[in-house]
């Protein structure tokens, strides 16, 4: 008799390893992995849904609530999109405020990258040590919006809160802290060898591999594809900036895709924005921060208006997308439609999967920091040959199933 | 071989904690004698980390200077404010709250006679120990005086 060489192991959807939600099922012979599938759809809040029933300003803060780490990034697009269906422009000086807590915000989701993966792979005291050093940027985040995280301070047409001359000055301490800070990071995590035999190699994806795959953000990058929305598509202060896209040919030669390819572009995308925020402290416009600076009048406005638009960001994780379609009948989009960056990147969990040894599993799903509840936008259920049920037909059946209980338990309407 | 990383780490050592140890250094065996403690003078609690200027902590209302225009119910996105037909003043949850500050920018207020400018009924403060059991405590439901004692 032939000794079963082939184990199935299903990971998920809940799982202690697992943050969010999401499902793994891979066929292992020994250590390699030969069969990957992964399935996702576990985190559907019905978000776009909730949206389109509220008015714009309740749908920009319930956007806040699609990520906790990106928790400006969906804001930003949301405010770019809206701005630009609705014909509103911020004010110069609003312009500048948002990429300060957009680049503080990536700083802060870097780190924590930087962490986790030292964590997956081991490296606890490293992953104190970073968040330590994370700390910083949250509390400067707390002085300038008053929260911590989901910091609640863009608004169409502008931005809740000014900086002030005394924030300023906190801005360019965290400046020369980070300064120190990431110069310190790079030498642990780039020049220690133990971590370079972990990364090297590991979750490689080839240029053509990325392209087709049609990953994006700091994935794409460290495969060397030149891409970044504020550099494609620039928008407020971002287009006087000229940013370009950090790629790991241009810092060590070529690109090689992997894990620690992407350590470096994350690494160097932390000194990237600290240069964006010093550019938009020191050439910071006076004036207004809000170009309707009344709510009630914002609204009527949004109620009035016919347009559609799209609005895109880079978060720290890709880009981040968002469409409106405002009809001119509620202060609402009458649509809204999200797409958010690790929809793509986890596309890249198959094939990386497929071939890798176990241990590398933490790895490959944390490379690319994917992020579930941002993912799921809608939810289809089909039946055993595979076509898709429509919501009435679900709905009857679940009335179907609690009038058969009412008859089984004897229980009268 | 002590590499770079090592390096860093084992400074770490010879460094101060980083974490506030809010309220005391070790958690208690037992909290009711902590609180004892403390009432008695016997313990000192360790302050928490001060919050920055315009942190937004738990939202305190003034009902006096509330004129029932219903705009903070109109904004709030998480649904944390109710309207009290009856006394037409609001009442305001805060466990709902997700602290946006939407309702504070948005309020009129009024002012009393001999003020010049309006007051808002809305103001953040800088109370940010929020936790307990029941999410309709007292301590997390701002309303109207009028509205707890006629039970509306
Ligand atoms: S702070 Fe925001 S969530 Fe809280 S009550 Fe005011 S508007 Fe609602
Ligand atoms: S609290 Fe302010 S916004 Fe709300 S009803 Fe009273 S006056 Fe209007």
């Amino acid at each position: 008799m032939m000794a079963k060489t082939q184990y199935y192991v299903p990971v998920g959807p809940i799982h202690p390893a697992l943050k969010e939600p999401i499902r793994v099922e891979a066929e292992v012979e020994g250590e390699r992995i030969v069969r990957v599938d992964v399935k996702r759809g576990f985190a559907h809040r019905g978000i776009e849904y909730m949206g389109m029933k509220r008015n714009a300003i309740q749908t920009l803060y319930l956007s806040e609530r699609i990520c906790g780490i990106c928790s400006i990034s969906h804001p930003y697009a949301f405010v770019i999109g809206s701005e630009k269906a609705l014909g509103i422009e911020a004010p110069p000086r609003a312009q500048y405020i948002r990429p300060i807590i957009a680049e503080l915000e990536r700083i802060h989701s870097h780190i924590l990258w930087l962490g986790v993966v030292a964590h997956e792979m081991g490296f606890d005291s490293l992953l104190f040590w970073t968040w330590k050093g994370r700390e910083k940027v949250l509390d400067l985040l707390e002085l300038l919006t008053g929260n911590r995280i989901n910091y609640s301070v863009f608004m169409i047409g502008g931005v809740r809160r000014d900086i002030k001359e005394s924030q300023i000055k906190a801005i360019k301490d965290a400046i020369d802290f980070y300064r120190i800070f990431t110069e310190e990071m790079k030498n642990v995590f780039l020049s220690d060898p133990v971590y370079k035999a972990r990364t090297r190699g590991v979750a490689q994806l080839s240029r053509e591999m990325a392209l087709k795959l049609n990953v994006c953000g700091p994935v794409a990058r460290a495969a060397g594809l030149r891409m970044d929305v504020r550099q494609d598509n620039p928008y407020d202060a971002y287009a006087d900036i000229e940013v370009r896209a950090i790629v790991p040919q241009d810092i060590v030669g070529e690109a090689r895709g992997d894990a620690y390819d992407i350590t470096l572009v994350r690494l160097y995308e932390i000194e990237q924005s600290l240069d964006i925020i010093e550019f938009c402290i020191e050439n910071m416009p006076e004036g207004r921060i809000m170009a309707i600076p009344n709510y009630v009048v914002l609204l009527s406005k949004i109620k009035k208006t016919k347009g559609e638009a799209i609005g895109m960001h880079e978060a720290p994780r890709g880009e981040v997308v968002h469409y409106f379609k405002y009809d001119g009948t509620r202060d609402g989009p009458a649509v809204w439609k999200v797409v958010a960056p690790s929809y793509n990147n986890i596309n890249s969990w198959a094939p990386l999967l497929l071939g890798a040894e176990v241990a590398d599993i933490p790895i490959v799903v944390a490379y690319i920091d994917p992020c579930m509840c941002c993912n799921d936008r809608v939810a289809v259920v089909r039946d055993r040959d595979g076509r898709i049920m429509d919501y009435s037909l679900i709905h009857r059946k679940a009335v179907e199933k609690t009038m058969r209980l009412k008859r089984e338990l004897g229980v009268r309407a | 071989m002590v590499n770079k990383m090592m390096f860093v780490l084992l400074k770490q050592l010879v460094k101060k904690p980083a974490t506030n140890p809010f309220p005391v250094k070790h958690a208690p065996k037992n909290v009711t004698e902590l609180i004892e403690k403390v009432q008695r003078g016997e313990v000192k609690i360790n302050p928490p980390v001060p919050v920055p200027e315009g942190f937004r902590g738990k939202l305190v209302y003034d009902p006096e200077r509330c004129i029932g225009c219903q705009l903070c119910i109109k904004v709030c996105p998480a649904d944390a404010m109710e309207w009290i037909p009856e006394l037409r003043k609001i009442r305001h949850y805060v466990s709902r709250c997700m602290f946006c500050a939407l309702c504070v920018d948005i309020c009129p207020g009024k002012k009393f006679p001999g003020e010049k400018k309006n007051v808002k009924a809305l103001r953040m403060s800088e109370d940010f120990l929020l936790a307990d059991y029941d999410k309709y405590s007292d301590s997390l439901i701002e309303e109207p005086p009028e509205a707890k004692e006629g039970g509306v």
